[in-house]
């Protein structure tokens, strides 16, 4: 029996990654996993502090923000004070997964299970990532991409590349398409195409403002139709648009990090389910490994210390507490379905008719493809986990005094709790809704943002600073009104522009 | 298909560029954060390397976000004791982290702190700053040399035989030379055997006689020739100078009160930093003064007091004294730094002209002055100036309080137009 294990000792070798390699691959298929190919990279802990601060990106193009991560990051490391991730997967076909070298043998298996099976047959088939990222494309567009920057560093100064960059990265959460579905990016079109779109866009703005210097009577200026006709809530897409002061290279540096911030969205929408799947399979994966004898004792012993503290979740109350571990309520999520699927309760017949007593493998895939994070939990969080996290909803609101229990995990509590953590994970509830309202055809140009309210909260203190980058893109008058509950519409911020 | 890469090898420090581009974003603040740093210091330690702290507003990166405020409702986990309808107060503001998790990560109200590397740490405290005609000093100063080995000779002195290769080179010659007589002694003597045997003595005795001439012939080789000799071969490579001595002075008279030593302090660190920046070894010389001059270590120069009169010239004698005893030019670059309030007893200040205009300026390669005072310039300053008129390497300046001494030493090190 004993000379069947893969391995038997910490450190690990090339031949042993291989070798795990192969026979996670051939469980992961047994399952039914469909995965992109997978790069492998062995890298340093240096490289992982390098590939942390550039969000993970590959190949990134330079500013200081990343900069300022890396240092606050290897100072963090450094001091002990905390542990880099053991892995970073890209989405990319194909699927390219870091291991750092520190790890044990036993992390390198974790890690290949989780990230280059788990996460990899994620990315490909859930239907944000399928409809939102080119996964064959990604790499290409950020050489393209770093290589742009950089020209237009050389060409126009990295200060002046580096403002507005700055500008755009303050709107990158509100670059990115929400509801309508993107076209396509692919590296050899943005490449070729560029120089058109250029000239092209040029052309369509300075249209847009040809009407400007004609001085007409009130009435007709009033009849005008608003522009832009219906509200737009990409604001970058705007600004790479219609921005009437922007130069061609710098309408390119807005489209770029828009396209960025369009690649993370999907990740950003399903940090819970991604990071489930992903554990719910290196757990079910190395357990299969063990029941074949193919790892040892040991190992296992290691492998659930390892795992245990990943999907660890501290009480409200516990001085380690921060938020829902998105590890442990994807895993405990995942094998909940599991568990209804293959012995499911009264209660869970009750609740998911449709899952209960069905072939976990095909449910959990459906799942899989079919969600994001909000519609996830909304579907399928049970009052079964609901009693295990002994979850409870906290009502916060600051015209009271205190503070109201709202639900607990009791037969009145379970929609409610579900209803509430669903949408705690809704970004376009999380992220304060700003939208490009209207633009001053006919007079200065100017430019009005609509904050639609949302239970009165208000904006951070950072608006201010985030409006000055608005403004130095949009080139003239800026102005952020709010729209509350009762419809009033209030100026909230200016940023005037003296022409 | 799985492909395993191993990147280790290639791609380090590609954040660097990143890095780089912080600091240089920064610069100001963390110039702030640099110069705040150094009198909590003592004069050797402040190029270590230094945690640097920049408020967070400056770095911010800002976003549109939901501040507090409003109304909202969480999810937490691990329910104890609560059921629905239960009121609790707000818990104290420094454990709010309940509410607003993820969404405004890095906005903490803590400064950002990160560490500069000593080099990046000098590299703001001197940028733009260079010393006058040190370029020149460094190219003018390999006067001296040290010899380096330089593998092995066949001819040489007899103190540098190189024993253990002299042996080596006999072992091989005396193998070499006796091998094909051996061989012959090998053959004479199984001849012997066989004659012997055959009891054949005429031949017996010839072969005798052969092994014979054959033994004298290999003891005659020589154990060692002088052929074999090898000697270790030693050659002069010119030796920049790279140290140098930094003598301190200051008047620790009874008007010298604390701020004053403070200031001295920064002044005296800010030197020493730059001398580590162009030399790999830097001796401290700590004189204090009052009617008379002492040699003292840098915490007793900083911290212990006297009161009394004042004679500089005490102190630049004492330098001088110094230079000659321990500091020979041809090995050291040397440099003074004096800072005083520009008391002197009266009839001194002539004499420190004396000894610093015709004594000491021509062994140093740069003198500063500072004087600390907020009255008016007392007679020392004024025979100083006589020698900066001449001296392109003097210089002085006045230091008024605390927050000019920063630019002050700027003026001071500013890079001359060539």
């Amino acid at each position: 029996m004993s000379n069947q294990y893969i391995s038997t000792s910490s450190d690990w070798t090339f031949e042993q990654i291989m070798r795990y390699d192969k026979e996670i691959s051939r469980i992961a298929s047994a399952y039914g996993l469909d995965t992109y190919p997978n790069q492998i990279e062995i890298i340093s802990a240096e490289q992982m502090m390098d590939a942390y601060s550039s969000q993970g990106m590959p190949l990134g193009y330079h500013h200081w923000s990343f900069g300022k991560h890396f240092v606050s990051t290897e100072q963090n490391y450094r001091r002990g004070q905390m542990g880099l991730a053991y892995e970073i997967v890209i989405n990319s076909n194909p699927c390219i997964a870091y291991l750092m070298e520190e790890n044990t043998m036993m992390m390198q298996a974790l890690v290949i299970a989780h990230a280059a099976y788990g996460h990899n047959s994620f990315f490909k088939n859930n239907y944000l990532f399928k409809t939102w990222t080119n996964a064959d494309a990604i790499i290409d567009y950020l050489l393209f991409a770093k290589n742009f920057i950089k020209e237009c560093e050389t060409r126009y100064g990295e200060t002046e590349v580096e403002l507005l960059l700055d500008s755009c990265h303050a709107l990158m959460n509100h670059g990115v398409d929400r509801y309508c579905r993107p076209s396509r990016l692919s590296a050899d079109e943005e490449r070729l195409r560029q120089s058109e779109r250029e000239e092209h866009l040029q052309l369509q703005v300075n249209d847009l403002w040809r009407t400007i210097p004609q001085k007409e009577n009130k009435d007709t200026v009033a009849n005008e139709p608003n522009y832009p006709s219906e509200p737009q809530e990409n604001i970058l897409y705007f600004i790479e648009k219609n921005a009437p002061l922007l130069k061609p290279w710098q309408r390119e540096v807005v489209r770029i990090t828009r396209k960025v911030a369009q690649y993370f969205y999907p990740q950003r929408q399903t940090q819970v389910m991604n990071e489930g799947w992903a554990t719910f399979w290196h757990y079910t994966i190395l357990n299969t490994l063990y029941d074949e004898g193919l790892v040892n004792d040991g190992f296992m012993v290691e492998f659930l210390r390892s795992h245990t503290s990943v999907v660890a979740q501290p009480s409200y109350n516990s001085p380690y507490y921060s938020g829902i571990n998105p590890y442990t309520l994807g895993f405990s999520m995942m094998s909940d379905i599991k568990r209804i699927c293959e012995n499911p309760t009264d209660e869970d017949r009750h609740w998911f008719p449709e899952i209960a007593g069905s072939d976990w493998k095909k449910t959990m895939d459906f799942a899989m493809r079919h969600f994001k994070d909000e519609s996830f939990i909304l579907q399928y969080l049970s009052p079964k986990l609901i009693r295990e996290m002994k979850l409870f909803s906290i009502l916060d609101d600051d015209t009271r005094l205190k503070l109201e229990v709202t639900a607990i995990h009791n037969d009145d509590g379970y929609l409610q709790i579900r209803r509430s953590l669903a949408d705690q994970y809704n970004l376009s509830k999380r992220e304060p809704n700003i939208q490009i309202h209207n633009v001053d055809r006919n007079g200065d140009r100017s430019l009005t943002l609509r904050h639609t309210v949302h239970n009165r909260q208000p904006l951070d203190k950072s608006l201010t600073d985030v409006m000055k980058h608005l403004t130095r893109l949009w080139g003239f008058t800026v102005r952020l009104e709010t729209i509350d509950e009762k419809n009033k519409v209030e100026v909230a911020h200016e940023c005037i522009v003296e022409n | 298909m799985t492909q395993v890469i191993d990147r280790r090898v290639n791609g380090k420090r590609k954040s660097a560029v990143n890095r780089q581009r912080f600091l240089k974003r920064f610069k100001l603040q963390i110039k702030k954060a640099v110069s705040e740093s150094i009198d909590k210091r003592s004069i050797t330690n402040v190029g270590n390397g230094k945690k640097i702290s920049i408020p967070p507003k400056d770095i911010s990166e800002p976003a549109f976000h939901h501040g507090q405020g409003g109304q909202r409702e969480n999810i937490l986990p691990g329910n104890t004791d609560f059921i629905a309808g239960d009121r609790i107060n707000r818990p104290p503001k420094s454990g709010s982290g309940s509410g607003s998790e993820a969404s405004n990560e890095g906005e903490g109200n803590e400064d950002f702190m990160f560490e500069l590397s000593r080099d990046e740490f000098i590299e703001f405290f001197f940028e733009d700053l260079a010393l006058p005609d040190l370029v020149k000093t460094q190219l003018t100063a390999a006067t001296d040399f040290k010899s380096i080995r330089a593998g092995h000779t066949s001819d040489g002195v007899p103190t540098n035989i190189n024993i253990i290769r002299s042996l080596k080179g006999a072992l091989a010659r005396r193998i070499a030379l006796r091998a094909p007589h051996k061989k012959h002694l090998r053959d004479a003597e199984e001849e012997l055997k066989k004659a012997i045997e055959a009891q054949n003595e005429a031949a017996a005795s010839s072969l005798r006689r052969e092994i014979e001439l054959l033994k004298k012939k290999i003891a005659s080789i020589p154990f060692i020739d002088s052929f074999d000799l090898r000697y270790n071969n030693r050659t002069l490579v010119p030796k920049p100078t790279s140290q140098a001595v930094m003598f301190c002075l200051m008047d620790v008279s009874g008007s010298m009160d604390e701020e004053r030593k403070n200031i001295a302090k920064r002044f005296f660190t800010l030197l020493y930093l730059f001398l580590t920046k162009n030399y790999e070894h830097i001796d401290l010389v700590f004189i204090r003064h009052h009617t008379t001059a002492k040699e003292v270590d840098e915490d007793e120069f900083f911290h212990s007091r006297e009161t009394g009169g004042t004679v500089v010239s005490s102190a630049l004698d004492m330098m001088h004294k110094i230079i000659l005893d321990r500091y020979p030019t041809n090995e050291w670059n040397i440099y003074g730094a004096q800072a005083s309030d520009g008391d002197n007893w009266h009839d001194d200040s002539a004499v420190c002209k004396d000894i610093l205009g015709n004594k000491i300026m021509p062994l140093v390669q740069y003198y500063a002055y500072v004087e600390i005072t907020a009255e008016r310039h007392q007679l020392l300053w004024k025979e100083y100036e006589t020698i900066a008129e001449i001296q392109s390497n003097f210089a002085m300046q006045d230091i008024k309080g605390l927050e000019d001494i920063y630019p002050v030493f700027r003026r001071l090190f500013k890079k001359q137009m060539a």
